[in-house]
């Protein structure tokens, strides 16, 4: 060895090259890296220089400026809903953060996945009630699957790489990392990114266990009236193929909690319909009549089991999920299956029989038929004058031929949009599940939009929900973002009207809401819209708006007072079901 | 009202974990978000660096403890959960007390009281001794009981802390655990203390 050799000391073959660059630039780095093309978000003092940066990331990065913190992270949503991608929304500290936490609530309790970045004060002022600053990791701690405050740079790709990983992997989530303010500021050596595939203390996916698996088949395969439900799980899962392979040959009837709407065609012979509150009448009867109960990616909300003490006690519950604490949760299970549905469906198809249920199923046919004379058949082809919701569904049904994202908000409409929609394919319909956040709808239709741009989205909202994020129409104008925007007019807040009549004695407190000329806000906004309350109108109007170029608002005026059945009263079980 | 579960107990939670900022709070908001009260809680290092362990200890039953464990170990952070029944635990608390020195000295019958309770001295001054016990919650507060009449001056409780005893194997595993990936160094604030060096608009 010459002694030249000998000076200079060998670069270690681990150290990457290095390049100076600030935390801000790190921070978009890191979201171009993980492949990230939308954000949504809303400028302010703290987070500038991240702004600053972004300014030179314009050809990598499509910032869609919202009109409040509530919306950018409810378009973040409706990205991460639509594409099955991770959804991005950047706030500033303070008020630009907490209005934030709708949104992570919505999204936690929906498992999806977002990273939502925010600027912090400087890292020494904390503590000192600077100007904008409030503690956002202690107000989002409980809802967030995982947060983080960054207050030097060098933490920023290390942080934002275990934000993706931990928000995609495992059952999806949002995550936020706050960045002080000197943070983004500072320079530093930043190495390559790499992205993060493993945190020790973290099993996103647990080892499958075959017994289990086993266990599951012998009890289908002995079933005489087996039963399938699926939730979100399949979608997030993106295990619609290996589903469709495990009801087929199993011959099992399914149905759909509202977040696993369209995993299984709505048309497929074996759909069943939905679950729940307001589900389908056989769906909910016959839960407490199959002997095994096959639940799949879904986590037996109350507003799916209604009485738990009466749900399904005949039958035997196999249980597959990817998070264990899921299991046993609310319902007791005979036989766990934890893991990533991907993965244990095909080894359940495997090992079950192929079958026809064709009496059992005969029986869910029956309950329909008996649904649609008491329910379906008036609400989508009414002969009374005014217009119900669900033939506005049933227009749209017709015209897009369950092509469309529908992206419902909450309420009365939700449940029509929910029952009625025809939905050919999966992540087809983006709605609030488990918080039930009015107002979601407007700002998640055009996170939906970015996120399946090449598929029409018709947003379906209240009188109600709309009013409450109706400012995401300057969003819509200023990005000239295509979307369809349907408000089923009731003049009412319906659902809690709907309980006020049934259960209340018909005391309306509160639920006679105003609403501005919404045509003409729309109008305000530059965008084309229309007002239908006749029949003759309806169709007419809801193909000039899909065929309108651009973005356009169709109130349409519905009759005031429909109630929505058949419905499970609170307190009551599955099987007290009522149809009228 | 509902009467009272009879199976609600004390129960033992052990939680290894990473040790990071804020996951004290991720943990302590899965029991007030049920508005279940925490009757004691010890966090500290485990026997290997990097590693903390809570014990965490409530009233409740089986079936709530079970499912507020998975949710413990369902936090990123969190390495494993264990509970137990008080019968499945040894477990000591820790007390300090400190009483006048000249009291201590002139009664004869304080000595004994320390001596019947195990007591030891920790510190002698010429105005005050500290003396310590371990023991469970009864044989502490005995002891606070019987000095109150002599004038304790200051007294402190430490959290129980509790060993499980079907734990075979526990030290190897984190042993092993930690030598296949040694855990990362905590990231503090290193700005507090430089408030007059930074520009802050």
């Amino acid at each position: 060895m010459s002694p030249q050799t000998l000076a200079q000391p060998a670069a270690s073959p681990a150290a990457a090259p290095t390049t100076s660059i600030t935390g801000a630039v790190a921070t978009l780095q890191a979201l171009v890296a993980e492949g990230v093309d939308t954000i949504f978000g809303y400028p302010g003092g703290a987070i500038i220089p991240i702004y600053d940066a972004l300014y030179d990331f314009k050809e990598q990065l499509n910032h869609v400026l919202v009109r409040h913190e509530q919306g950018g992270i409810h378009a973040a949503q409706g990205y991460a809903r639509s594409s099955g991608r991770v959804g991005v929304a950047l706030a500033t500290s303070g008020p630009g953060a907490t209005n934030l936490v709708t949104g992570l609530a919505d999204a936690l309790i929906d498992s999806t996945p977002l990273v939502c970045i925010t600027g912090q004060v400087f890292a020494h002022l904390l503590g000192t009630d600077a100007f904008q600053e409030t503690d956002i990791i202690n107000i989002t701690t409980p809802v967030t699957k995982w947060n983080y405050q960054v207050t030097r740079a060098e933490e920023i790709p290390e942080a934002l790489a275990k934000a993706f990983y931990i928000a995609r992997s495992g059952r999806p989530g949002p995550v936020l990392v706050d960045i002080t303010k000197n943070a983004q500021m500072q320079t530093f050596d930043a190495p390559a990114y790499e992205p993060c595939t493993h945190i020790r203390s973290y099993r996103p996916a647990p080892v499958v266990r075959n017994e289990y698996i086993e266990q599951a088949a012998a009890l289908i395969n002995g079933a005489k009236r087996p039963f399938i439900l699926w939730g979100q799980g399949v979608v997030l899962g993106q295990a619609e193929r290996e589903f469709q392979a495990f009801v087929e040959k199993s011959g099992i009837p399914a149905a759909w909690t509202i977040l696993g709407v369209g995993a299984l065609a709505t048309a497929h012979p074996l759909n069943v319909g939905m679950l729940g509150m307001h589900g389908n009448y056989g769906p909910n009867v016959l839960t407490n009549e199959c002997d095994v109960l096959i639940a799949i990616g879904m986590r037996f909300d109350d507003r799916v089991t209604g009485r738990l003490d009466k749900y399904a006690k005949q039958a035997q519950v196999v249980h597959l999920d990817i998070d264990p604490t899921e299991i046993d949760k609310n319902v007791k299970t005979t036989v766990p299956v934890w893991g990533d549905c991907k993965e244990t469906l095909p080894l359940l198809t495997a090992l079950v029989e192929r079958k026809e249920h064709a009496a059992w199923l005969a029986r869910f046919n029956d309950h329909m038929a008996q649904e649609v004379d008491a329910v379906i058949r008036e609400e989508l082809f009414p002969t009374s004058e005014e217009l119900t919701m669900g033939e506005v569904i049933q227009q749209l049904n017709e015209i897009t031929g369950g092509e469309a994202v529908i992206v419902s908000d909450v309420g009365q409409h939700q449940m029509v949009a929910c029952r009625y929609a025809l939905q050919n394919q999966s992540r087809s319909h983006v709605t609030s599940g488990g918080l039930g956040t009015m107002g979601f709808a407007l700002p998640a239709a055009i996170g939906a939009k970015f996120g399946a741009p090449h598929r029409p989205v018709v947003a379906v909202i209240g009188d109600g929900g709309v009013q409450m994020t109706i400012q995401e129409l300057g969003t819509i104008m200023q990005t000239g973002v295509d979307v369809k925007i349907i408000i089923l007019n009731n003049q009412f807040l319906g659902m809690v009207r709907q309980w006020q009549e049934l259960f209340h004695q018909r005391r309306y407190s509160f639920v006679d809401i105003q609403s501005p000329d919404f045509v003409a806000v729309a109008a305000g906004y530059r965008i084309a819209g229309q007002r239908v309350d006749a029949r003759d109108a309806l169709r007419p109007a809801l193909e000039k708006m899909l065929a309108h170029p651009g973005s356009f608002l169709l109130e349409v005026m519905v009759t005031k007072e429909n109630n929505i059945f058949p419905m499970v009263p609170q307190g009551c079980s599955v099987a007290e079901i009522r149809l009228r | 009202m509902s009467p009272e579960p009879a199976d609600r107990q004390e129960y033992n939670i052990t939680a290894y974990t990473e040790n990071q900022v804020g996951l004290l709070n991720r943990i302590a908001i899965i029991f007030s978000r049920r508005k279940i009260n925490i009757e004691s809680l010890n966090v500290s290092p485990s026997e290997i660096e990097g590693i903390h362990r809570f014990n965490i200890v409530i009233v409740e039953t089986e079936e709530v403890v079970e499912k507020l464990a998975k949710q413990i170990e369902k936090q990123v952070e969190v390495l494993k959960v264990y509970y137990n029944t008080n019968a499945d635990v040894i477990w000591q608390e820790m007390a300090l007390y400190k009483v006048p020195t000249d009291v201590i000295a002139e009664k004869v019958l304080v000595e004994r009281l320390l001596r019947e309770n195990g007591a030891r001295a920790v510190v002698i001054r010429k105005d005050y001794t500290v003396f310590e016990t371990t023991g469970h919650r009864e044989e502490t507060d005995n002891l606070i009981k019987a000095l109150q009449p002599y004038g304790l001056i200051e007294f402190v409780r430490s959290a129980r802390i509790a060993i499980i005893k079907a734990s075979d194997g526990f030290h190897h595993k984190l042993k092993e655990f930690e030598r296949r990936e040694p855990s990362e160094d905590v990231a503090e604030n290193e700005f507090l203390n430089d408030r007059e060096q930074v520009f802050t608009m």
